[in-house]
């Protein structure tokens, strides 16, 4: 069902993919798009591999997909990015966050890290981008979750005045203004990403 | 026309209290928890965590009896746990209308086994409805209240994760409230003791049948007849996978999964060249569509796990998508002990020991994993009392101590009985309570230990030492599992004490009470990488390919647990890690 559009954000427990599909499912209803967003609550919650799934357009069935079939994957961390990768499409757009959060098995010695991923990652065409340091540089280290909202929303069909909209509501008061800058920093980088290919 | 985007749970709560409801009650447990939460949020319900599954579908009884509208909640598994009163509820009917909404977890994403809670609808004789999105969900609730009042039933609504935890655009309704059922003492009808119960289950036969006729004609059932080549048969989130995996496909839909519309279902068959049931986990559907002598395609798909479009289409003769080259050879990222959780001193000093420990559920279950890998059983909630008594009678553990371990919220669920039951058979052993002050792992509820309601009110908290004085153990002691050479000693002494004592460990969980200590970091002239601090499986710590522990003190809550198992004093505080706001909350 070409006319359905999946985003799909992966992550660490923790981490706000929830947050963050929350507000790209919200942007969709603004937009006036029938939505799905599927996520899962629970055990993983607590630092396991997470996914979240939004999917958007004229009329949304299934709230979840299958491998090979997502138009957007937007990585919170490099290992997932890397462990999710199948959901995406052949022709998918893909996001990661240049970061990695080591998993426990790593942390105590029990098994090696990763090896190689980033390279691997470019290959399958990432855009990389520095979330954490982009939120420093917005004001608010915790915004990075705002900052990869705005690298998603470069590749969605939606106006920027919604995504900021939508987006105000959602955190702090105080904060609206660190946060629209993250997204704004976010935004930019990903368009910055998608023209050095 | 206003649409939301509202979670399967948030709708089921919106139909309720569209319904008029009064009371919500249930447990808490995935993927059923939210629904609560969000019906507490309206005006003029009242909604409670009960100990356990059993009392909230009692007290959802009570409030029936008393002639006002009552929504019970709970997982699959609480549905076991409920299943007594549930059994008998069906014969005496209602009151007010009794609703009660059991999810399932199709694919075990947050629990212990897989059930098909469909079986219990026919196994109790109670209707049951199926919804497929938020917007059924909560048209279905409301429907369901109905049905269980005109026809003097309970009525159970089965979601599963997808439909729970999925969010959808949902048009809301006003509430309207019934007036009340009036209150009657009808010992006939609620008594039910053999000779009034003989005379009920005539009556519940006759229900069902009038039930039947109802399924054959209501609109929770319908048939969308497209290519009329092939028609499937289906219920639940299968609805919608079926609707994008085989788009020209006819669908019978059903939303009465108790009892089936069998007319419709002979109608439907008749009207389809080929026909399939597509369903989830136990072949319900299928294996009763056989019994009305219904001739089925098979389909091949799995009873095992979740179904997905893409296995549906496949099954079906589509072509998988093309997939990318996987990329293999990554560590696995299982879930952990949040840092500074307290469950993880106990654990450290019950692997000191070499305790055999019979565990139980909750965040404290995550403890059975590398590298603390301290915990040898976990089956049900409350499972790790009985199942301490029991091993401990068998001598098989030779010298090693056996110690069970509970939270706080299993052991009010269902631990205390079985204390009871050790001290009333002369158990030897000991029994860990691990307090953290809430019911972590579905979310940071309220819960009888911890003193708070539903809606966070304070309530009196149960006061477990005096609890277990009087249900009759002698040595009943409490420590603070962030101090590791207390909680050693404590374990030390009551593992080698003769009878049954119970320790409570007492701190609360990470999450709900932050720390302000400062983070720590690792000096690493007085680090000798023994490495004991890294087998603690704290995430703030992590060992170098060097061998060298380091702390990461952007996580790190500053506990300490780390700190007392250093017995080189290499780890010590650092300065305040800085704090900013911001970000999605
Ligand atoms: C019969 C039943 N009901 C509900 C659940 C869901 N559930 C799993 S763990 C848990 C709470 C555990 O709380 P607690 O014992 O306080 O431990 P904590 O998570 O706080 O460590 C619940 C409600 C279940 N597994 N079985
Ligand atoms: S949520 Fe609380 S109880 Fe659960 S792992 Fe984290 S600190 Fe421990
Ligand atoms: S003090 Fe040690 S055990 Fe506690 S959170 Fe920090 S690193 Fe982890």
């Amino acid at each position: 069902m070409s006319e359905v559009t999946t985003v799909v954000l992966v992550g660490v427990g923790g981490q706000g993919t929830i947050l963050a599909g929350d507000v790209i499912a919200k942007v969709a209803v603004a937009e006036g798009h029938d939505v799905k967003l599927s996520e899962v609550h629970g055990m993983a919650q607590r630092g396991g591999s997470v996914d979240t799934v939004v999917r958007f357009g004229e009329k949304v069935h299934a709230p979840i997909i299958d491998t090979g079939v997502a138009d957007h994957l937007i990585a919170f961390e490099i290992t997932e990015a890397a462990r999710k990768l199948q959901y995406l499409s052949k022709t998918g757009r893909l996001v990661v966050n240049s970061r990695t959060i080591q998993p426990l098995p790593v942390l105590t010695g029990a098994v090696g890290p990763a090896q190689g991923v980033e390279a691997e990652l470019q290959y399958e065409g990432a855009v990389f981008i520095d979330a954490e340091a982009l939120a420093c540089e917005a004001g608010s280290p915790r915004s990075a979750n705002v900052v990869l909202l705005g690298a998603a929303s470069y590749g969605l069909p939606f106006a920027e005045q919604t995504w900021r909209d939508i987006i105000a509501a959602r955190v702090p008061p105080k904060t609206v203004e660190d946060n629209l800058r993250a997204f704004e920093l976010g935004r930019a980088a990903c368009a910055k990403g998608v023209c050095d290919l | 026309m206003t649409r939301s985007l509202m979670s399967g749970n948030e709708a089921v709560a919106r139909g309720a209290w569209e319904s008029g409801v009064s009371v919500g009650v249930g447990y808490p447990g995935t993927p059923s928890t939210e629904v609560l939460e969000n019906l507490s949020k309206y005006d003029d319900v009242n909604c409670q965590w009960a100990p356990n599954e059993k009392v909230a579908a009692e007290v959802g009884a009570g409030v029936s009896y008393g002639g006002k509208r009552a929504l019970v909640t709970m997982k699959h598994v609480g549905l076991n746990v409920a299943a007594d009163p549930l059994f008998t509820l069906s014969y005496i009917g209602v009151g007010g209308g009794y609703v009660l909404l059991v999810a399932d977890d199709p694919g075990m994403h947050s629990s212990q086994n897989e059930q098909d809670s469909r079986n219990y609808a026919a196994f109790a004789k109670v209707p049951m409805l199926e919804p497929s999105d938020s917007q059924e969900m909560l048209a279905f609730t409301r429907a369901a209240f109905d049905i269980s009042e005109q026809f003097d039933t309970p009525v159970l609504i089965r979601s599963t994760t997808r439909i729970s935890h999925s969010k959808s655009l949902v048009e809301v309704g006003e509430r309207r409230v019934a007036a009340p059922v009036e209150f009657k003492q009808q010992p006939g009808k609620w008594v039910m003791m053999p000779a009034n119960a003989r005379a009920r289950r005539v009556d519940l036969a006759a229900r069902l049948e009038r039930l039947s006729a109802f399924s054959n004609e209501c609109d929770l059932n319908r048939i969308e007849m497209r290519d009329p080549g092939l028609g499937i048969v289906c219920s639940g989130i299968v609805y919608e996978y079926v609707r994008e995996a085989l788009p020209e496909a006819s669908i019978l839909k059903i939303g009465m999964v108790n009892p089936l519309p069998e007319a419709l279902i002979a109608e439907f068959a008749s009207k389809v060249e080929r026909l399939a049931v597509v369903e989830e986990l136990d072949p319900y559907l299928t294996s009763r569509l056989k019994a009305l002598g219904i001739k089925l395609v098979e389909t091949g798909l799995s009873a095992i796990g979740e179904l997905s479009p893409g296995l549906i289409a496949r099954a079906f003769g589509a072509e998988p998508a093309e997939l990318r080259d996987a990329i293999n050879d990554l560590p696995p990222r299982p879930p952990l002990l949040c840092p500074g959780c307290p469950h993880r001193g106990v654990y450290w000093a019950l692997g000191k020991l070499k305790a055999v420990v019979t565990g139980d559920i909750g965040c404290y279950t995550l403890g059975a994993l590398p590298p603390l890998s301290a915990m040898d059983t976990c089956v049900c909630m409350g499972a790790s009392v009985g199942m301490a008594h029991g091993l401990g009678m068998t001598g098989a553990t030779e010298g090693r101590p056996v110690v069970g371990v509970i939270g706080d919220s299993t052991f009010a669920h269902s631990g205390i009985t079985g204390v009871l039951d050790m001290v009333y058979n002369g158990a030897e052993g000991t029994i860990v309570i691990l307090d953290n002050r809430t019911t972590a792992m579905t979310g940071h509820q309220g819960n009888p230990v911890s003193g708070k309601t539903l809606v966070g009110d304070p309530a009196p908290a149960l006061d477990l030492v005096a609890l277990c004085t009087a249900l009759g153990v002698r040595s009943v002691r409490t420590v603070d599992p962030l101090d590791m050479t207390a909680t050693l000693a404590a374990l030390t002494e009551e593992t080698e004490r003769d009878g049954l004592s119970v320790i409570i460990a007492k701190s609360p969980c990470a999450l709900i009470v932050r720390s302000d200590a400062d983070p720590v970091a690792i000096d690493e002239e007085l680090c000798t990488r023994c490495g004991v601090c890294v087998r603690l499986g704290c995430p703030a710590i992590m060992k170098l390919q060097t061998g060298q522990p380091v702390i990461d003190t952007a996580i790190c809550v500053g506990c300490g647990q780390c700190v007392q198992v250093c017995r080189y004093n290499a780890i010590v505080t650092v300065g305040p890690a800085c704090d900013f706001g911001g970000g999605l909350k």
